[in-house]
């Protein structure tokens, strides 16, 4: 996930490179990420490529609510330190 | 399009409690879960390691840009900077305020958060990955899954 999160296509080579998984096993990984549409194959030459959409974790929770929420339960942590 | 986080809370304690609790850094960090080791001060950058459970010992810093007593206070950072060896100096920083307006029950605080249109799509991923629950645990799931497979095969 690391190598894909810079927002570059990838090859299923260049995601195995440096890690202890087996080819097989990226490539499984990248079809459950594929089938949740996190990640977008695209045909290049002989090997496909991989990229990560940001689009559906934008649409499907919202990244602002993440942050939402941690400044919820920091200003929650603020409202009982200063009512004591 | 701008995106930007707006939350305010009602405070039943006095203007000056909150604008202490926000300005003094010993107080900051007892409620943020933060250990800091300096004062803040206007223009200059802070530094502190997060106490909060599960992210203990990760680098927080923020460049203070307002203190204005019992009105704001305000700085920029990178929200959820939270790999080493990633060099976030290079990103927009976004910029967090809080308000204080005094009121009848006590103290009315508005926080904000602005300028995300600035952070780079695959960086949003991070407020994912060191999110409690939902897509980080999903995807820690998967990757335990796979792993697990990888072994069978071998």
């Amino acid at each position: 996930m690391k190598k894909l999160s810079n927002g570059q296509p990838h090859s299923i080579s260049e995601l195995t490179k440096g890690t202890d998984l087996t080819r097989q096993a990226v490539t499984k990984h990248l079809r459950v990420l594929e089938s949740v549409g996190i990640v977008n194959g695209i045909k290049s030459g002989r090997e496909s490529l991989y990229r990560f959409d940001p689009e559906p974790l934008n649409q499907a929770k919202g990244y602002l609510d993440i942050f939402s929420e941690q400044w919820d339960q920091a200003l929650n942590r603020l409202k009982k330190f200063v009512e004591e | 399009m701008q995106d930007k986080i707006e939350r305010t809370i009602e405070l039943k304690a006095p203007i000056a409690r909150v604008w202490r609790a926000l300005s003094d850094y010993k107080e900051f960090g007892q409620w943020f879960c933060l250990d800091i080791k300096e004062p803040f001060k206007v223009g200059q950058l802070t530094k502190a390691t997060l106490t909060y459970p599960g992210y203990e010992g990760l680098l927080w810093e923020v460049h203070i840009k307002e203190m204005q007593p019992e009105r704001l206070f305000s700085f920029t950072w990178h929200p959820a900077a939270i790999d080493p060896k990633v060099d976030y100096s290079v990103e927009e920083p976004t910029l967090v305020e809080f308000k204080l307006e005094q009121k009848d029950y006590g103290t009315c605080l508005t926080l904000t958060e602005s300028g995300f249109e600035k952070l780079p799509e695959y960086r949003r991923f991070e407020a994912f990955r060191m999110n409690d629950g939902g897509w980080a645990e999903q995807l820690q799931n998967i990757e335990k899954y796979v792993s697990k497979d990888n072994v069978a095969t071998k």
